[in-house]
């Protein structure tokens, strides 16, 4: 058989879908090359040094506060017995059904220093302003920990389902070894999970890179908030697309780190024995000072900025809640399901096009298309606005011209857009996820696949499709999850009379009416429960399945 | 479920999502608004049950709703632009985005610093950006301009949001019309130097760290004061009853002022609609609502404004073309830059 290209069907559509979710980016970063003259030299004389420092140090603290949090609830909760254990393992992942600046608006209700406790600090004490040192919650520390707040569950839940695949025949060894049980996280669970971990740590990374909301209201200055400014402010799209570009290369640094730490290392698990785990029974102090520290870690992360978001949501419920309301939650539904499936087959098809041809254009591909996790979904909605506009003008043009005939916008101003917007942007964490559940699965099985003739899609069903479904659930439900919270692509790029809870949420928030916001807010964090309670159920049955499965494949071959 | 049925199953929601989005109402008019739903739709529903007018609405950033505009082109369905600042009017203008309009109500209602000399954009409220201080501890009658606040007394006393926010942007850029670039760079950074926190939060945090003894002067928009003082939370009312207002630059150009306003689209498929709605926001009607519910000042002369907005006196608005904001929007926020107002 003759072929025009060297690219198997299967490679084009991968390599095609690819490109084309790479787009808005591409579309953002062509900008670079519009010369943007003194609006670059007054950037770099005056903000830029800011930017990068604060976007650097936001970084750096968001790592550290997601890595501790994150992999020490995770080891406890899968290794450990201790009070109130089987509630942690799901109910640590609950924060992440909350938006970075919801809480952020919580907080800042909450600790400011016109705030309830530091007023009754105040009146308590007797000490008036500058009296005494409180910490500020609006400064670039303040940013970390409410990002490392929200974002610590991605760490928690993949090095969580990392610990739990573990063989725990490594882990035995390590203890007939004769290593305690820190010795054996340190030296032997650690580095295994080390892939996960690290995938967990750049989705948090790219979400702290991409975030506006937050850093804006705390008055941080960095590239998101630089980018805002430089496009809209100062009305230079070339200059804003070079901060974007600067961005960018943050990202790349963090995709080239997370695999450069995985460089020769291949983590697959050879063994099929996976007994069920025996926990170490924490007791006395130990049991207490475990439960103390996960209760602290959600009473933070979550109970607290929900209690408040609750309280306001009771003194104007019935001003706000009407069937409007429901209209706006029914949308939010019904787009977070469509992303989420969309996104799953599309980053499914990806990390199988790469298993199979690990060649360099689908790999570069790939990684760009992925890139919009980390770009603000403003300015995806902006790239993704000029290419369908573009296609839809030119369209209406050429029937203009030939049939005279108007066929106006086709897609700018759908859902499809929208849609589009939410693929380009969350690709990501669907690909993390599908590709670090894929990495686990030996090559042997596709090597056994191909001596029986399977083809790649027959293989992808019949073999891949069942051992990965844990984490192609876990991808959908981040997805979910991710989609319900997200707010600049939809609310730009929306069609007439359409509304989500995020919009809502946002315009009142935006508007400093905290607890009108509050309703819809807190819709979003409880839409989101539910996918969560299931996400964490399923990594803990992937367990269960993944021995099952390795079992019966045992016996297949 | 087969992946193959999953995807035939998108495919089929997909194709039902593209289906038409607007329906063909007899009269229609397609609003793009920067101002949130809350603060509108209640006017547009009035608006469509005396007139039968079905009006459909997308919300948004008033930047981002330019960018879709600008995108769109002449294919756009949006027939009128409404924002929450003239700086934004000014940029849909120079754009080519909206359309000059003939209206002898218009023109007649709204006083002409505060409309397009050519027609291109109307203000429909005005906002005032004057300096509020803290009862008991700072004696209005210390206070004047302005400029004074660059002032060393003022050292360590004052509290005003960030310079990313367009009221901020707009009052530099009144004052780089009164005062010159040089003198208001230097203004900006006694300013900067005056500040007692650095610049976090909204208006509304302001004028509650003022209230809580963190500073004694904020500046910050009259309807974030009327807002909190019917809040529902009594922490914010308490911090506003706090608060008293003081409208400076009295003796020369008068106390800075924007407007929210609308145009129509140069794409308007619907451009008499898109007039009889804006005649509408500028009736008494509409201009009472906004002054009642939102604390707004009427930009129609002779309307009565709410009874909170008359508590705080009368006052000289700075008559600057509100165009002229626009077009100082750049160099207002370079020069903050320069100054290190963040």
């Amino acid at each position: 058989m003759t072929r025009l290209l060297p690219l198997s069907k299967f490679q084009s559509l991968v390599l095609f879908s690819a490109l084309l979710l790479a787009m808005p980016v591409v579309v953002v970063l062509s900008f670079v090359f519009v010369p943007s003259g003194e609006v670059w030299a007054h950037l770099a004389s005056t903000v830029l040094s800011d930017y990068i420092t604060n976007s650097l140090l936001l970084m750096l603290g968001v790592s550290i506060g997601t890595l501790l949090l994150g992999v020490s609830t995770a080891w406890l909760t899968t290794m450990c017995r201790y009070p109130g254990r089987g509630i942690f393992e799901w109910a640590l992942l609950l924060p992440m059904a909350m938006p970075a600046y919801i809480i952020a608006y919580t907080y800042t209700g909450m600790l400011d220093f016109a705030g309830p406790v530091q007023t009754l600090f105040r009146d308590i004490t007797g000490l008036g302003f500058g009296d005494y040192w409180f910490p500020q919650i609006r400064s670039l520390n303040g940013a970390v920990l409410m990002l490392t707040l929200v974002l610590y569950p991605y760490v928690y839940l993949l090095s969580r389902a990392a610990f739990l695949n573990q063989s725990l025949c490594v882990l035995d060894v390590s203890r007939t070894l004769g290593n305690g049980p820190w010795r054996t996280f340190f030296s032997v669970a650690l580095p295994l999970a080390r892939p996960a971990i690290i995938a967990g740590l750049s989705l948090a990374l790219m979400e702290t890179l991409a975030d506006y909301g937050t850093v804006q209201y705390f008055g941080v200055s960095t590239f998101t908030t630089g980018i805002f400014r430089t496009w809209f402010g100062m009305g230079s799209a070339a200059a804003a697309a070079q901060l974007a570009a600067g961005l960018m290369v943050f990202v790349f640094a963090l995709i080239v780190l997370e695999r450069y730490s995985r460089r020769r290392a291949r983590y697959h698990h050879t063994s099929r024995r996976h007994q069920d785990l025996r926990r170490h029974h924490l007791t006395g102090g130990k049991a207490w000072l475990a439960f103390l520290f996960s209760f602290s870690v959600l009473l933070f992360g979550f109970l607290l900025p929900a209690g408040q978001l609750l309280s306001w949501t009771v003194s104007v419920a019935d001003e706000v809640i009407d069937a409007r309301f429901l209209q706006m939650l029914l949308n939010s539904l019904q787009l977070a399901t469509l992303a989420a499936g969309l996104a799953l087959v599309l980053a499914l098809l990806m990390a199988y096009g790469q298993r199979l041809y690990p060649g360099k254009a689908i790999r570069y591909a790939v990684r760009v298309a992925a890139m919009g996790y980390a770009v603000p979904g403003a300015v995806i909605a902006v790239g993704v606005m000029i290419p369908f506009a573009w296609f839809d003008n030119t369209l209406d043009s050429w029937t203009r011209e030939t049939f005279d005939y108007s066929t106006g916008l086709i897609l700018s101003g759908t859902l499809v857009a929208v849609l589009f917007a939410y693929l380009c942007r969350f690709l990501a964490v669907a690909l993390q996820t599908v590709e670090s559940g894929l990495g686990r699965i030996t090559p042997s099985m596709d090597e056994a696949g191909r001596s029986f003739g399977y083809r790649p899609l027959t293989m992808l069903r019949s073999v891949h499709i069942p051992m990965l479904q844990g984490s192609l659930l876990t991808a959908l439900l981040l997805v979910f999850v991710d989609v319900l919270k997200e707010l600049p692509a939809t609310l730009i790029l929306r069609p007439f009379n359409f509304n989500t809870l995020a919009v809502r949420a946002y315009e009142l928030a935006s508007d400093e009416r905290l607890a009108e916001a509050a309703p819809a807010a807190l819709a979003i964090v409880v839409a989101g429960i539910v996918p969560v309670i299931l996400l964490s159920r399923t990594i803990t049955r992937s367990r269960q399945t993944a021995s099952h499965l390795n079992d019966a494949t045992a016996q297949d071959t | 479920m087969r992946p193959l049925r999953l995807l035939g199953l998108f495919g089929l929601s997909l194709s039902l999502l593209t289906a038409p989005v607007l329906s063909q109402a007899a009269e229609e008019v397609n609003l793009y608004s920067a101002r949130i739903e809350a603060l509108i739709k209640p006017m547009l529903d009035r608006f469509t049950d005396q007139t039968g007018i079905q009006v459909n609405l997308v919300t948004g950033d008033a930047d981002e709703l330019l960018s879709r505009l600008k995108n769109e082109g002449r294919n756009s369905p949006a027939d009128l632009l409404v924002t929450t600042d003239a700086g934004r009017l000014y940029r849909a203008k120079e754009a080519g985005l909206v359309q000059p309009i003939e209206s002898d109500v218009l023109n007649e209602r709204i006083p002409a610093a505060y409309r397009d000399p050519e027609g291109y954009w109307f203000g429909l409220s005005l906002r005032a950006r004057p300096i509020m201080y803290v009862k008991g501890k700072v004696d209005p009658a210390s206070l004047s301009t302005y400029e004074d606040l660059a002032d060393p007394r003022w050292d360590n006393q004052i509290c005003i949001r960030s310079s990313g926010n367009i009221y901020n942007q707009s009052l530099v850029a009144s004052m780089i019309a009164a005062n010159g670039v040089d003198t208001t760079e230097a203004w900006a950074k006694g300013l900067v130097s005056n500040f007692a926190q650095p610049p976090r939060g909204g208006d509304r945090d302001q004028i509650k760290a003022a209230a809580a003894g963190q500073c004694s002067l904020a500046i910050a928009n009259t309807y974030y004061l009327a807002g909190m003082i019917n809040s529902d939370d009594a922490t914010e009312q308490e911090a506003a009853a706090k608060m008293g207002v003081f409208w400076p630059n009295q003796d020369d150009r008068g106390t800075h002022v924007n407007v929210s306003g609308a145009a129509v689209t140069k794409a308007a498929k619907n451009r008499d609609n898109a007039i009889k709605l804006i005649e509408f926001l500028t009736s008494a009607e509409a201009q009472e609502w906004y002054a009642q519910v939102n604390g707004e000042y009427p930009v129609v002369e002779g309307i009565a404004s709410s009874d909170l907005l008359q508590q705080w006196g009368e006052f000289k608005a700075d008559p600057l073309n509100m165009g002229v904001l626009g077009e100082n929007n750049s160099e207002a926020l370079k020069l903050m830059d320069r100054a290190g107002w963040q």
